[in-house]
C-alpha cells in the first residue's frame, strides 16, 4: 500500500497534469500486476465499497484519543474531508515507520489490502472491525491513514482524469492513448491477469462490446475568444440539436447489444426498449447518440429520463410511462470497421443510409420537437441555415422546443478522444436566469474545504423566503474568502456544517430550465444551477420572487 | 472581586493599574507581549516589552517610540500592579504578562508555542488564577512535527531542488518564522539569501545577540540569485508579484501551521508545504493550560468556543472571550497567522490582539501591502 500511498501523494501534491502523468507512469511501471489492476478501478472511481461505516470510524476515533464526539465533529466541519480530519487527530503510530527506507513488513499489496482486509472486512462482527481498524490506526502514519480511509470507505478519488490514466497506461503498454483508453472502456481489469492483457501490444478481440471512447464537446461561449465568428464559414459545419437527454452509444456486435452511459457503465437493464431495437441493427454497428424519453410525441424532460436512468430492474408500467428513443447522431462503427477517422460528412451519409429519419409529417422542417417514431432508434435531424445569424436565430428557439441549444461539429473532422478542442462545439441558449438569497452555506470539499463554497439560495414567496436551489460557488477565490467571513459572521444557527445565515446576500443565479416538482418544498426543480455573479448592489428584498420563477417554466405550472 | 482585564474599545485593559496588553488603539501606556504587527501598534504614550524584544519593537514602532523594558521574570509595580513578563516561546522577546493585585493572579498568554526555538527563550509555565490564552490552532486537528522533523523535511526539499538546479523559496513571516527556519535549516547545503523585509528583523535578531547562518539580502535587480542553489526566505506577500522573478526556476513552499491541511495546501496551490508554526499546537494548548494551574481560563483568537467548551468539560471555569473580533481563525487567514512585512502599514480595519487581525487585511498573499 506504501507505492499507492505515494501515488497519491504525488497526484495530490500537484497541479500539472505532466506531473501526474510521470507519477502514474511510474507507479504503473513498479506496480505488482494485482496492484495495478486494483489502482486502475481506484483512479478511475470505480464503484468502491465501504467496508466500515463512517459513524463508527468517529466514535471509534473520539474512543481512541478521548475526546469528546462533539469536538471530531467540530473537526471534520473545519477540515472538510473525513478520511483526513481522523487521520490528523489520532495518535501517531506506536513505531514511526521508517517511509525513506520503504522497508515495513506490515506494508502488503494494494490488492491484497483490498480482497483481504477492506472487502472481508465488510461481512465482519463490528467488535472484529473494530479490532482491525485500531491495528491498522496503530500502526500507520497520518499520510497513510488518510488514503487507508478513502479506501476504506469507499471514498477514494484523486484528482485524475480517466483519460489521464488511460494515457499512462498507453505509454506503459507502448500503444496509442486511443487504443488504451478504449481497451479501458466499459471492462473491469479485475485482476493481474486482465491487467496483462490490458497491456498486451496485440490488438484486442474485436467481438467484446466495448463502446468507444466519448468525444466530447466544449462550450462556445465566447471564452478564449471562441464564438461563432471563429468558426470559419457555416457550410463548414453540421449543426444539430443539442438534446437534453443523457448521452450514450450503442454497440451491436456479434449477437450482443449493448447500451453505455457517458459514465461508462453498462445501462442495458434500465433501457430494454433500446437494448430490443438495437438488435434489428446490422452486427458490427457502433451510433453514438442520445437517449431520450418521449411519450405522446412529447419530449419528456431530463427528470422523467432520470426515472429510467438509474433503475436496475424496469417494470412494463414504467416502460409505457417513460419511453426512451435512441437519437443518433454519429456511426463509429460500420460492419466491423472503425470509421472514427474518417471525416463526419462521411459517416452522417452513412448514418443517415442506416437509421431511420424519424419524423413524421407534421414536425417542422428542422426536426424540431419530438418525432412520431415507429423505431425506438432514429436519426438526429440536421439544422440547416444559410448564415450563422440563421443558425443563431434557429438556436434562439431551443427553449420553446426542449432542446439545450445547438451543437456545431466540423464536417471535416474525425471523431476524436475526450473533449479535443476545435471540433466539436456546444452552442447553448443563455440561461435562465434570477437574483436570489444566500440563506444557508455549507463548507465545500477538496479545494474548498473549510470555505463556506456550496449555498442554498431562496426567492420570495408570500412574504418569506423559500429555498429554491442549491447551488456551488460560481464566485471568484477571493469572494468566496469573503463571503466565507460574512456567513461566519452572520451565522444564526449552525446545524453540523451547515450555516444559516441572516438573509444578506443576493446572488445571480443561473439555471437551464425550471419545471414543476413533486420533490422540492418550493413545487419546482432548477436544472443546473449555478450562481454567477454576487450583486452586491441589491439588497435580499430586491430579490427575485417564487411565482418569477413559476412563470418561467414551459407551459406554466398548477399552483 | 474585579477582573484584572477586561475588553476595552481599545484593546485589553488592567483598570487597576491603567495600562493596557497589546492595544489595538494609541493608549497612554502599553504592555507589549510581542512586536508583530496585530499586537504592537504605533502611537502609545510608553511601551514596556520584555528586554529581548526591544530592538525588534523598536524596528517596528519607529526610533522614537518611548520604550521600557524588564527582564524575564523581573517584576515591576505599576499603580499597585504586580507585573512581570515571562517567556512565551513565540518570536525573540514574546512573553506573557503577569498581573497580581488583590491576591490574584492573571496571566495574559499572548502568542506562544511550546516548541523549541533557537531564536528565543522557552516558554516558561507560569501558575495563575485566571489564564487568559490564545486558540489560534485549538482544534486536535494540529499537531506539530518536532523541530527536527520539520528541519530534516527542509533539508531534503532544499537539497533536492539544489540538485535539480532550482531555487528552494519558503515563504515566512519576516519577524520569528523568518529567523527560526534560517536557523533550523542546514546552511551547507547551499546560500541562504533573504527578501528585504526578513533581513531587517535578521538584524534586528543579531543585534539582540541571536546567531544565525549567514544570510544574504537579495541584491536588487540581482539575475538568478543564487544559481538554482540558494533557499530564500521571503514574507508571503512576494506571491503573486514580479519579485520571484528574479530566482529563475523555484519551487515555493509555504512554512505555516495552516499547512496542516491537504485543502488549504491545494487551494493555496503550493506543491509543498511545511507544518511549522510559531503557535501553540492543539496539545500545546492544553499542556500550557494544564500547566498554568489556572481554574478559570477565557480563550481569545481562534477555535475559541470549541476550546472553551472542552475545557468546562474538563471542570474549569472558561469561556470565550468576547473580543470585538470573534470571527473564526479561517484556513484562508493563512497570510495570517502573524504579521506579513514590517513595511506594511499596520492599518487595520480589523485590530484585535490575536491572529484574525491581519485576516482583514492581509487575506490573500499577494494582496497584502509591501
Amino acid at each position: 500500500m506504501r507505492a499507492f500511498t505515494d501515488l497519491f501523494w504525488q497526484l495530490d501534491g500537484t497541479t500539472r497534469t505532466s506531473e501526474k502523468l510521470e507519477a502514474l507512469v511510474a507507479y504503473f511501471r513498479a506496480a505488482p500486476p494485482d496492484d495495478a489492476a486494483c489502482a486502475i478501478d481506484v483512479l478511475s472511481g470505480g464503484r468502491q465499497i465501504r467496508a466500515v461505516p463512517t459513524s463508527l470510524l468517529r466514535q471509534w476515533a473520539a474512543e481512541v484519543t478521548g475526546l469528546p464526539p462533539w469536538l471530531v465533529e467540530e473537526s471534520y466541519a473545519h477540515v472538510g474531508d473525513l478520511a483526513e480530519t481522523l487521520a490528523l487527530i489520532l495518535p501517531d503510530p506506536a513505531a514511526p515507520a521508517d517511509e525513506a527506507a520503504g522497508a515495513n513488513e506490515a506494508d502488503v499489496g494494494l490488492a491484497r489490502l483490498m480482497r483481504t482486509t477492506i472487502h472481508s472486512l465488510r461481512q465482519e462482527t463490528e467488535a472484529r472491525k473494530r479490532e482491525v481498524v485500531l491495528a491498522t490506526w496503530r500502526r500507520l502514519a497520518s499520510r497513510e491513514r488518510i488514503v487507508w480511509h478513502k479506501l476504506l470507505t469507499g471514498g477514494c478519488r484523486v484528482g485524475v482524469s480517466r483519460t489521464l490514466v488511460a494515457r499512462a497506461l498507453a505509454e506503459v503498454a507502448g500503444v496509442e492513448p486511443a487504443v488504451m483508453a478504449h481497451r479501458l472502456m466499459g471492462g473491469d481489469v479485475v485482476d493481474g491477469e486482465a491487467y496483462r492483457r490490458l497491456l498486451a501490444p496485440q490488438r484486442h478481440d474485436a467481438d467484446d462490446r466495448r463502446p468507444y471512447p466519448f468525444f466530447l464537446a466544449s462550450a462556445l461561449d465566447g471564452a478564449e475568444g471562441h464564438d461563432v465568428a471563429s468558426l470559419g464559414g457555416v457550410a463548414d459545419w453540421q449543426a444539430e440539436w443539442k438534446w437534453d437527454g443523457m448521452r450514450a452509444q450503442l454497440v451491436r456486435r456479434g449477437s450482443d447489444v449493448a447500451v453505455w452511459s457517458r459514465g461508462e457503465e453498462l445501462v442495458n437493464e434500465a433501457f430494454p426498449d433500446i437494448v430490443a431495437a438495437g438488435a434489428t441493427l446490422p452486427a458490427g454497428t457502433v451510433l453514438d447518440g442520445e437517449l431520450l424519453a418521449v411519450a405522446g410525441g412529447r419530449l419528456l424532460g431530463f427528470s422523467m429520463l432520470s426515472r429510467r436512468s438509474g433503475r436496475r430492474t424496469v417494470t412494463r408500467r414504467l416502460l409505457e410511462d417513460i419511453p426512451c428513443v435512441f437519437v443518433a447522431y454519429d456511426l463509429l462503427e460500420e460492419r466491423g470497421e472503425d470509421l472514427r477517422g474518417r471525416p463526419l460528412h462521411e459517416r452522417r451519409l452513412r448514418l443517415e443510409a442506416l437509421v431511420p429519419t424519424p419524423f413524421a409529417a407534421g414536425t417542422d422542417a428542422h426536426g424540431a420537437g419530438p418525432p412520431q417514431v415507429p423505431s425506438a432508434i432514429f436519426l438526429s435531424p440536421v439544422v440547416s441555415a444559410a448564415s450563422w445569424t440563421d443558425l443563431g436565430l434557429l438556436r434562439a428557439e431551443a427553449r420553446r422546443r426542449g432542446v439545450e441549444g445547438l451543437m456545431l461539429k466540423r464536417r471535416a473532422s474525425p471523431y476524436g478522444v475526450g473533449r479535443t478542442r476545435g471540433d466539436w462545439w456546444k452552442w447553448k441558449i443563455e440561461p435562465l436566469e434570477i437574483d436570489a438569497v444566500l440563506l444557508y452555506a455549507q463548507a465545500g470539499h477538496g479545494r474548498r474545504a473549510g470555505l463556506h463554497s456550496d449555498y442554498t439560495l431562496g426567492l420570495w414567496h408570500e412574504g418569506r423566503l423559500v429555498t429554491v436551489a442549491k447551488a456551488y460557488s460560481g464566485l471568484a477565490d477571493t469572494e468566496i474568502v469573503e463571503v466565507d467571513r460574512i456567513v461566519r459572521a452572520t451565522t444564526l444557527e449552525k446545524h453540523g456544517p451547515v450555516r444559516i445565515c441572516e438573509p444578506m446576500l443576493v446572488f445571480q443565479l443561473a439555471f437551464e430550465a425550471v419545471s414543476a416538482s413533486t420533490r422540492h418544498k418550493s413545487g419546482v426543480a432548477v436544472r443546473f444551477p449555478r450562481i454567477v455573479r454576487w450583486r452586491r448592489d441589491k439588497q435580499p428584498s430586491e430579490a427575485g420572487t417564487l411565482d418569477d420563477l413559476r412563470r418561467m417554466i414551459p407551459g406554466g405550472v398548477p399552483r | 472581586m474585579q477582573d484584572l482585564v477586561e475588553v476595552t474599545e481599545a484593546g485589553l485593559y488592567c483598570r487597576q493599574g491603567d495600562f493596557f496588553v497589546d492595544p489595538w488603539r494609541p493608549v497612554p501606556r502599553a504592555i507589549i507581549t510581542h512586536a508583530h504587527a496585530d499586537h504592537a501598534r504605533r502611537g502609545c504614550g510608553r511601551y514596556l516589552c520584555a528586554a529581548p524584544g526591544k530592538l525588534v519593537l523598536r524596528s517596528r514602532m519607529g526610533g522614537q517610540a518611548p520604550i521600557d523594558v524588564v527582564r524575564h521574570g523581573e517584576s515591576i509595580l505599576i499603580n499597585g500592579v504586580r507585573v512581570s513578563l515571562h517567556p512565551a516561546g513565540h518570536v525573540l522577546g514574546s512573553a506573557q504578562v503577569r498581573l497580581e493585585h488583590g491576591g490574584t493572579t492573571w496571566v495574559v498568554t499572548g502568542d506562544y508555542k511550546l516548541e523549541r526555538d533557537p531564536t528565543c527563550a522557552p516558554f516558561e509555565p507560569v501558575r495563575c488564577d485566571v489564564l487568559v490564552t490564545e486558540s489560534t490552532f485549538g482544534l486536535p486537528v494540529y499537531r506539530w512535527p518536532s523541530s527536527e522533523v520539520i528541519a530534516a523535511d527542509l533539508d531534503r526539499w532544499w537539497r533536492g531542488n539544489r540538485d535539480a538546479g532550482r531555487t528552494s523559496v519558503v515563504l515566512a513571516y519576516a519577524l520569528g518564522k523568518a529567523q527560526r527556519l534560517a536557523a533550523l535549516v542546514d546552511p551547507s547545503i547551499g546560500p541562504i539569501v533573504a527578501h528585504g523585509a526578513v533581513m531587517t528583523m535578521v538584524e534586528a535578531y543579531r543585534a539582540s545577540g541571536v546567531r544565525l547562518p549567514p544570510i544574504d539580502r537579495v541584491p536588487p535587480r540581482a539575475r538568478r540569485v543564487g544559481g538554482g542553489r540558494a533557499l530564500v526566505i521571503a514574507p508571503p506577500s512576494v506571491l503573486g508579484g514580479s519579485w520571484l522573478r528574479l530566482f529563475g526556476e523555484t519551487s515555493v513552499a509555504m512554512a505555516s501551521g495552516w499547512m496542516t491541511l491537504r485543502g488549504v495546501r491545494r487551494r493555496r496551490g503550493f506543491a509543498q508545504g511545511f507544518v511549522v508554526s510559531d503557535h501553540a499546537d492543539f496539545p500545546g494548548l492544553l499542556a500550557a493550560i494544564e500547566a498554568s494551574s489556572a481554574r478559570r481560563v477565557l480563550v481569545t483568537h481562534g477555535f475559541a468556543d470549541p476550546l472553551a467548551r472542552l475545557l468546562r468539560e474538563r471542570g474549569l471555569d472558561a469561556a470565550p472571550l468576547a473580543t470585538r473580533f470573534t470571527g473564526e481563525a479561517s484556513p484562508d487567514a493563512v497570510g495570517v497567522e502573524e504579521d506579513d512585512d514590517p513595511e506594511a502599514p499596520a492599518s487595520g480595519t480589523a485590530p484585535s490582539p490575536g491572529a484574525d487581525a491581519d485576516a482583514a487585511t492581509a487575506g490573500i498573499p499577494g494582496t497584502a501591502a509591501e
